[in-house]
């Protein structure tokens, strides 16, 4: 699903890689944690993973596909086989919920009985059922979090990418959240969850992959987020 | 739906940049008007040319059965054969003279009916009423006035015109103008694209949200960028269809009407509805292909994969 062979990422007028010599494989339906303090090279995992950036060294395999030799025009394509969720949810403010979904399937030119079909399905799924016409405003933070990963997944993505999905929400509406992803994990997606938050990642025991300065120093099944020696 | 969603994006669009998109319009009504101008200026400059304008300097008339009862220079009647050969015999004797070509009664009529078409006063002519002439080019332009001693006044010629240096200064100002209508249009072109690149450049910062989340979603990079590119069609075309207008109306108060030139200048061949109607397709493809153009560069570095 995701392999890295020696990867390394220097930002354009910085000496310091992000990532250095970073090697690892996600299998189809995994669940991991990635985990580091800040600057460790999270963000940069994911953005690389999701061709937002392309790597000075090394190769980044992402659903078969060495995203070096892939090129531009066929970077969309690539894109609407992952889902993406993000701390700040990112939804458009002056759209509803259901065209928040909908916006997904709008851009890569899903009919409209498709979308009124899977946009109710998908809401049900997260729990937001019957909030189809709410503005995200209207929302609680874990509510418009649902909405944002209803999003990437009504596309049925084979990957889903979150970046501290949990980081803007109290440890109980978190779990929820967790509860929700898991459960999303379980139809067969795999699921990379860039995390700060220790209790999700000790209670949920899935692999843990350990980011410090850029080098890889933990890979760990069944692991916690502390080191554990 | 997706026609109908690139669609509501643009009205989005156009709206929340209401300002900016006036200026684009105005701008690019106000250059394609030029543009337009400086077509119709060349097109007049070409339909008061004639057949003549460009082949010969001087002109010498000679006199017709008409012209033998009303003009006291024909008062000894029509141009005989032997005065016909007398003058091409002088002509060709003549060291300033670099070719001479006669032009019959039936010539000048075909000639006058290519320029002036079927003009009322075109098609009450008859060939008899027509001048027969010697058309003659000169290996120095400026000695006119050696032709014009020498042929005035003799008997069957009814005048000798220097014509290029009469309509020269006539239109060596309608070319003036022509250039600085010209210079003017680029200025204003150049503003035009500044101010689309700017808008789009605008209009993409204050949607870098949506097209941020569409670029998550996996929305290829045309389905991003069209509704830019179209907001920029559509306001450039707004402006070409001002242009086409202001090219109408300015014909209809300048030639037929208010100024009504035809009537005051009836001697002068004005160029017809035709000349402006076929510049109007020219005029609208460039107000829409040419904002498109710019907003696709301005987009190029601005809404990356």
């Amino acid at each position: 699903m995701i392999r890295f062979d020696n990867v390394s990422k220097v930002y354009p007028k910085q000496t310091r890689p992000a990532l250095r010599d970073v090697s690892l494989e996600v299998e189809k339906g995994e669940f991991v944690f990635l985990v580091g303090s800040s600057g460790s090279g999270k963000s940069t995992f994911l953005r690389l993973i999701l061709r937002e950036e392309r790597c000075s060294h090394g190769q980044v395999h992402v659903l078969g596909k060495d995203l070096a030799r892939l090129s531009n025009w066929k970077v969309p394509q690539m894109r609407r086989q992952l889902g993406t969720v993000f701390q700040d949810f990112r939804l458009l403010p002056n759209k509803t919920v259901g065209e928040n979904v909908a916006f997904a399937q709008e851009v890569i030119g899903k009919s409209r009985g498709e979308i009124r079909k899977s946009v109710p399905q998908v809401l049900d799924l997260v729990g937001l059922g019957g909030k189809e016409d709410r503005m995200p405003g209207e929302l609680s933070g874990g509510e418009q979090q649902r909405v944002a990963i209803a999003r990437a997944f009504v596309n049925r993505p084979k990957l889903l990418i979150a970046d501290e999905p949990t980081g803007n929400l109290d440890p109980q509406t978190s779990v929820g959240i967790m509860k929700l992803l898991d459960r999303i994990n379980r139809t067969g997606t795999t699921v990379v969850m860039a995390t700060h938050d220790q209790n999700i990642v000790d209670q949920m025991r899935k692999r843990v992959i350990e980011l410090e300065k850029g080098r890889l120093v933990r890979d760990q099944a069944r692991g916690v987020y502390g080191y554990q020696h | 739906m997706r026609a109908q969603f690139v669609l509501s994006e643009i009205g989005v669009g156009l709206r929340r940049n209401l300002t900016m998109t006036f200026a684009v319009i105005v701008s690019v009504a106000l250059s394609l008007a030029l543009f337009g101008g400086s077509l119709l200026m060349s097109d007049q400059v070409n339909t008061m040319k004639g057949y003549w304008y460009d082949k010969v300097n001087v002109s010498i008339f000679l006199c017709n059965k008409s012209d033998a009862e009303s003009d006291p220079n024909c008062a000894k009647g029509a141009v005989t054969d032997d005065q016909k050969k007398q003058i091409k015999a002088d002509l060709d004797k003549m060291d300033v003279v670099q070719t001479v070509t006669y032009e019959s009664q039936d010539q000048a009529y075909k000639h006058y009916k290519e320029q002036f078409g079927d003009s009322p006063l075109a098609s009450s002519l008859t060939p008899d009423q027509m001048q027969e002439s010697y058309r003659i080019k000169l290996k120095d332009p400026q000695k006119y006035q050696v032709i014009a001693t020498a042929f005035d006044g003799r008997d069957g010629v009814q005048s000798v015109q220097d014509q290029k240096g009469i309509l020269d200064n006539l239109f060596g100002l309608l070319n003036g103008m022509n250039w600085a209508a010209r210079a003017v249009m680029a200025l204003m072109l150049v503003v035009a694209l500044m101010l689309i690149v700017n808008t789009v450049r605008v209009s993409a910062f204050s949607r870098r949200r949506e097209t941020g989340i569409m670029r998550l979603v996996g929305a290829s990079g045309f389905y991003i960028q069209a509704p830019f590119i179209m907001e920029a069609a559509v306001a450039g075309l707004i402006g070409g269809t001002l242009a086409c207008a202001f090219l109408l109306v300015a014909r209809y108060f300048i030639i037929d009407h208010g100024l009504a030139l035809s009537e005051k200048l009836n001697l002068i061949n004005f160029i017809g509805w035709d000349a402006v109607l076929t510049k109007l397709p020219l005029i609208l493809a460039t107000s829409l292909l040419m904002p498109a153009l710019a907003a696709f560069f301005a987009l190029r570095k601005y809404l990356k994969v």
